[in-house]
């Protein structure tokens, strides 16, 4: 049985690859999947505090941030596929216009 | 939930219930009639208004369910915000009329949107427990993506939104990690049970990274340093009148949040925080205003000068003290309307899609538009804080606060950035009045006049005769700060 | 009228609306109608005030007038509320009347200008905003003129836009100041945080009653004096002044020369209580008020346009304002304040008379012979040319004498007062020295410009000559409202008595001056004979001769040849002992430390800027970027705490 901290672990390392994947990768799609990891990383820590400490709480926090994350998924697509349309590249260092 | 807890959430309900009636109207064949969009929406603004001022009324009289009172507040803090959150969004709606007609864009989902974005900012302001605040910022940064990437054929709009939203939902899962740690350390999510547990515990690493990452999350909303490198970049693409909303309401919802959550959260630990907070300040004031300096676009130029006003208004969360907390409201208000008259003047200026935006298409102004012009230097001037402008007086309000609990030296450091910021606001008053030549051409619809004129009002009162509202501001306050003294 | 104080900064305000906002539709005619009108009634209200102030109250107190509560809800506020006491009096009259005077001066001077109603506009909300300076109840109050008369200064100067050096000489004047007003507003947090209000009356109350400790009443008045350095352009942040000369020369005379200037002076006098207690401060303000004199004195010397003579001069003479307040004696702060305002307005004026009869030429190289062709110009200048000098019975004499004899008097640090003094001596030798030298070039000799210029002089009109002899009665009998003591006529020191109520003397601090009748004599001697030693050397050199002589100099050693040739031989044998080294002292002053003064503000822009470039190079506009130093920024943040 793992304990707490391993759970706590196992998010903050989450947290990190999905951080540094939105500084590394180019392909917005991927750049997306990145954040979705970051926000799970935030629903495992909500639910292992939850469970230590007998409250509800996090839980109901977790199924907001999910449905959260689903609302950021549609807007990042929409994103996605306007950009596509004008530049017809999801690279992300192809949009650099705006700068100084 | 009762029907009692119901009317005091009249306001959001308006909001909601008015975005989604926007949202569906085109659907049924009201795409034709883009115009009755405008008046639909202060409609919305209004009604929303009275059931503010309502709530207030309500909230004496009803029994709140403890589980509804834990999550939300109706307080004189939250009204305040609200009250100025409609009134920016209304501004906003009359500063979008001319873009929409131009661009022809859809209307009805860009107010939709505007509505949504409302609802939001009004979550964020009556939120007392992280769950209800961090819902309210989502529905505001959602929406907030969408309207930057609103010119859908532009690529400066699309890049702009492609950053926000990046950028954006990055800090915002920065800040739900600050808050999980929050929530494991103190068992709750809300503010005052933080509050309680935190007076009687000793400072640990866990709860650090948590105050510190929510800190990092909300300087990002309010764009201080270093979380600011997507201001710039959004405020010049997006179209002009959200960049106008992302500097005003946006902001001031922000701000709304730090405050109620520093003030009535982490009392217990501002020795820890205050000092970091306090080098943010000081770097925001220093790089917004020296990165402003050698801007040509006045677009990007506004983008860096909120940036040292987010620096100006943290004054009044690092010092922890009445006279700050009441700075940051005047400050909020006073920056808003200043900003707000001089996007107008900007939109004014628009001659099609970008243009209209370079410091030489202010040139000889004066002439052209003798109002749009002095009423462009009363709000230059309130944002650097001249007096007897609005700016002086909150600018006044946040230094004394920082002196008053010990932060001589940040004080000083704000007190010469503003003398610096004015290096960059005269230069559109040099080219308004003491150049010659032909700058854009002007288009000064009644809209835009009026909240021009709205503007000019309230920075001018505010400046001649600002008893009033600072009495207002002190009754809106005064709960909040009552924690700080008990402590 | 007391009771309606308000009226006075309001009428000039109002002219301001009128001509600014109808100036262009109503026509030159009206707009000068306004203009006149709301400076000559607000002048009018002000001595109908005044009158009944001196009814109204015999022991010359203070009357407050309360117009309503601007904010103290939080405990940091003041009343908007203006205050007559004999301070205030003076600098109502001396702002009111002299405004007024160059107001109708202005008339014939801008004449034939564009933007003559705009012009009239800022002057009308200079006087306004001048006005509530003088006539406020507390420092925050006074804040707000304290900014206005800077933006309307800003405005004025940055006039002529057409000219290039004049936008930018307008912002320096405004930024250099906004560094001054930093010290103002610190000052006041001071205030509020130590003694609770900003109000004059009780700030000094509460350091009468010993409520402020020592170490806070030094810093309020160092930062207080830096707010005076900038507005009244002492040492390092005078820059601003001889660029401000950019902007219409009866701005030039109003702003730069009689009234805003001064405010600085007029504020230091307002907390004499607080200085008195901090001898210190008032070393700092006696030492950089001599350096100031001295400095610019010397500058002044190698300038060849008029009006920058005139406006490195007003900098060594507001120095000597300082040195009279730093020393402690501030009624001759006041008194030379006064005179100044007589002698000065009216130089400028003068200069103004002559640029616009040359047809706008400044460059004294190129005038020369004038006496004839103007000749009250003529008379009006020479009387200020001797007022400002200091010889007796002149107004500058007595005013000017009576700061340096209180400076070797002082009883707070007699060394440094020694010291002081004796800058102060020299630098009123160099006054003299380069004020007739200004003299001779520009009235004595033969005309130096072209045929055309020549042809062109002549008198100006009536409304600018008027304002000229007015000043130049003044400049002769304004110095007999402080006649020494030892003169033993039948009223002596008439301003001393007069603002006996606004420095009062308080058990256990700081005494005020008295100064011996012996040394009173000496100094006095001793300056006349200086001014008449300079004023003999500057004729020997520049009587009739022009340049030939500053040339002769510049060209070394063939000149030095040339010269010894010359049958003036003892004369540049004066030359060479006395006034060369003298004149070279003025070049290296100018050229070198004005030069480095200026330079390091001009670093500071350019250091700004070269930052404000590097920021932008970390706006890549990549995302990526961006996402990294959120990144980066959330670690450092970590790091710091844990």
């Amino acid at each position: 049985m793992p304990s707490t901290s391993d759970f706590l672990m196992l998010s903050a390392t989450l947290f990190t690859v999905g951080l540094i994947g939105v500084i590394l990768r180019r392909n917005m799609i991927t750049v997306l999947m990145c954040i979705e990891l970051m926000l799970n990383a935030v629903n495992i820590n909500l639910v292992t505090f939850s469970h230590m400490l007998g409250s509800l709480e996090g839980q109901i926090f977790t199924i907001f941030v999910i449905t959260v994350a689903a609302g950021e998924a549609a807007v990042g697509l929409a994103i996605i596929i306007q950009l596509y349309r004008l530049k017809s590249s999801i690279n992300v260092d192809d949009a650099r216009n705006l700068n100084g | 939930m009762t029907w009692a807890d119901t009317l005091l959430l009249l306001p959001e309900l308006i909001a909601a219930t008015g975005a989604s009636i926007l949202l569906i109207v085109p659907v049924l064949g009201g795409r034709a009639r883009g115009h009755m969009a405008k008046w639909a929406m202060l409609a919305l603004m209004a009604v929303t208004a009275l059931a503010v001022i309502g709530s207030t009324y309500a909230v004496a009289g009803v029994q709140q369910t403890p589980t509804f009172r834990a999550m939300f507040a109706v307080d004189a803090f939250s009204v305040f915000f609200k009250l100025l959150f409609v009134v920016v969004i209304a501004l906003v709606t009359l500063l979008s009329e001319d873009f929409l007609s131009e661009e022809r864009y859809s209307t009805w989902e860009y107010y939709s949107l505007l509505a949504f974005a409302l609802c939001g900012m009004m979550f964020m302001a009556s939120g007392v427990s992280l769950i209800t605040i961090y819902i309210g910022l989502e529905l505001l940064a959602l929406s907030s993506y969408i309207l930057a990437g609103y010119y859908k054929n532009h690529e400066e709009s699309t890049e702009a939104a492609m950053k926000y939203f990046i950028l954006g939902t990055v800090s915002s899962a920065i800040l739900l990690y600050g808050i999980s740690l929050i929530y494991g350390v103190c068992g709750s999510m809300r503010l005052s049970t933080i509050a309680a547990a935190l007076s009687t515990m000793l400072s640990n690493d866990a709860l650090m990274f948590g105050i510190m990452l929510l800190a990092a999350g909300l300087c990002f909303k309010i764009a201080a340093v270093p979380f600011h490198v997507w201001t710039p970049d959004v405020y010049v693409g997006a179209p002009t009148p959200i960049s106008a909303f992302l500097s005003t309401g946006s902001k001031a919802a922000a701000f709304a949040v730090f405050a109620r959550v520093f003030y009535v959260a982490f009392p217990a630990f501002h020795l820890d925080w205050s000092n970091v907070l306090a080098a943010i300040a000081a770097l925001s004031m220093i790089v917004g205003n020296l990165a402003a300096i050698t801007q040509t676009n006045v677009k990007r130029m506004l983008a860096y000068s909120s940036i040292s006003h987010a620096g100006y208004s943290l004054l009044g969360i690092i010092a922890m003290n009445e006279m700050g907390l009441r700075g940051i409201l005047i400050y909020t208000m006073v920056y808003v309307f200043a900003n707000l008259g001089i996007w107008a003047t900007i939109l004014m200026l628009r001659r099609h899609a970008y243009a209209g935006e370079s410091v030489e298409d202010f040139r000889g102004l004066h002439k052209r538009a003798p109002f749009a012009a002095f009423s462009m230097v009363v709000f230059l001037l309130s944002l650097g804080g001249i007096p007897p402008t609005a700016g002086f007086i909150g600018k006044y309000f946040l230094f004394a606060a920082a002196v008053q609990a010990g932060f001589g030296w940040l004080a000083i450091v704000a007190v010469v950035m503003s003398a610096v910021s004015m290096f960059y606001y005269l230069r559109l008053v040099v080219a308004m009045y003491l150049e010659e030549g032909s700058g854009a051409e002007t288009i000064y619809s009644p809209s835009l006049r009026f909240v021009t004129a709205l503007s000019l009002t309230v920075t001018l009162v505010v400046g001649f005769i600002p008893e009033l509202p600072i009495r207002q501001v002190i009754e809106s306050s005064s709960h909040l700060v009552g924690r700080v003294v008990q402590r | 009228m007391l009771d309606k104080l308000w009226l006075i900064p309001l009428i000039p305000f109002a002219g301001f609306l009128l001509n600014g906002l109808f100036g262009k539709k109503i026509g030159n005619g009206l707009v000068t109608a306004v203009a006149l009108a709301a400076s000559g009634l607000t002048a009018m209200v002000s001595t109908l005030a005044v009158f009944q102030y001196l009814g109204a109250y015999p022991d010359h107190g203070r009357h407050l007038d309360r117009v309503y509560n601007w904010f103290t809800a939080g405990g940091i506020g003041t009343d908007v509320a203006f205050q007559l006491d004999p301070l205030s009096i003076v600098m109502l009259m001396v702002v009111t009347w002299v405004g007024f005077l160059i107001h109708l001066y202005s008339v014939g001077y801008m004449g034939e200008e564009d933007g003559y109603g705009r012009y009239f506009a800022y002057l009308n909300l200079f006087l306004s905003a001048m006005l509530i300076l003088v006539l406020g109840s507390s420092y925050l109050f006074i804040f707000v003129g304290w900014e206005g008369v800077g933006l309307c200064s800003y405005l004025l100067i940055g006039f002529y836009y057409d000219r290039d050096y004049a936008a930018a000489a307008g912002k320096k004047a405004f930024i250099v100041n906004r560094i001054g007003d930093f010290g103002f507003l610190i000052a006041m947090f001071l205030m509020f945080n130590y003694a609770g209000t900003v109000d004059f009356a009780g700030v000094q109350s509460m350091a009468a009653r010993g409520q402020l400790t020592p170490t806070v009443i030094t810093a309020i008045c160092l930062l207080l004096f830096l707010g005076a350095c900038g507005k009244s352009a002492q040492i390092p942040l005078y820059i601003w002044l001889p660029d401000a000369m950019a902007g219409p020369t009866p701005v030039s005379a109003l702003i730069h020369a009689a009234t805003m200037v001064t405010a600085g002076v007029y504020m230091l006098v307002r907390s004499n209580l607080l200085y008195r207690m901090s001898p210190s401060a008032m070393m700092v303000v006696a030492l950089i008020g001599g350096l100031t004199a001295l400095f610019s004195a010397t500058i002044a010397v190698a300038q060849n346009d008029i009006k920058k003579v005139l406006a490195y001069s007003t900098v060594s003479q507001l120095g000597f304002m300082f040195i009279g307040v730093g020393v402690g004696a501030f009624t001759s702060g006041i008194f030379h304040l006064v005179t100044h305002a007589f002698f000065k307005a009216c130089l400028f004026l003068g200069a103004g008379s002559v640029i616009h009869a040359m047809g706008g030429e400044q460059d004294m190289r190129k005038m020369g012979g004038l006496r004839k062709k103007i000749p009250t110009t003529f008379w009006t200048f020479t009387v200020a040319t001797i007022a400002i000098s200091g010889f007796p019975p002149f107004a500058g004499f007595f005013s000017k004498d009576e700061i340096l004899a209180s400076a070797f008097a002082t009883p707070y640090f007699p060394a440094v007062g020694k010291l002081v003094w004796l800058m102060g001596t020299v630098a009123a030798f160099f006054t003299a020295f380069y004020m007739f030298r200004l003299w001779y070039l520009t009235f004595t000799g033969d005309f130096r410009g072209t045929h055309e210029q020549e042809h062109h002089l002549h008198e100006s009109p009536w409304t600018m000559t008027f304002p000229l002899q007015v000043l130049a009665v003044l400049s002769i009998i304004g110095g007999f409202i402080g006649l020494p003591q030892m003169l033993h006529t039948p009223v002596t020191n008439l301003l001393e008595h007069w603002m006996q109520p606004v420095i009062p003397e308080i058990e256990g601090i700081g005494k005020l001056i008295e100064i011996p009748v012996g040394t009173e004599a000496t100094v006095a001697l001793v300056s006349t004979l200086l001014a008449a030693l300079a004023w003999y050397l500057a004729r020997q050199r520049y009587r009739g001769r022009g340049l030939a002589a500053d040339l002769a100099t510049e060209q070394s050693h063939p000149g030095l040849v040339h010269t010894l040739e010359n049958k003036y031989y003892v004369d540049e044998g004066y030359d060479a002992t006395v006034v060369t080294p003298l004149r070279q002292l003025s070049i290296f002053s100018w050229k070198v430390i004005d030069g480095i003064i200026d330079g390091t503000l001009g670093l500071v822009g350019y250091t700004v800027a070269a930052i404000g470039d590097l920021l932008r190079f970390f706006q890549t506009g990549n995302v990526r970027n961006y996402a990294l130093m959120l990144f980066g920024a959330v670690v450092i943040l970590m790091w710091v705490f844990a």
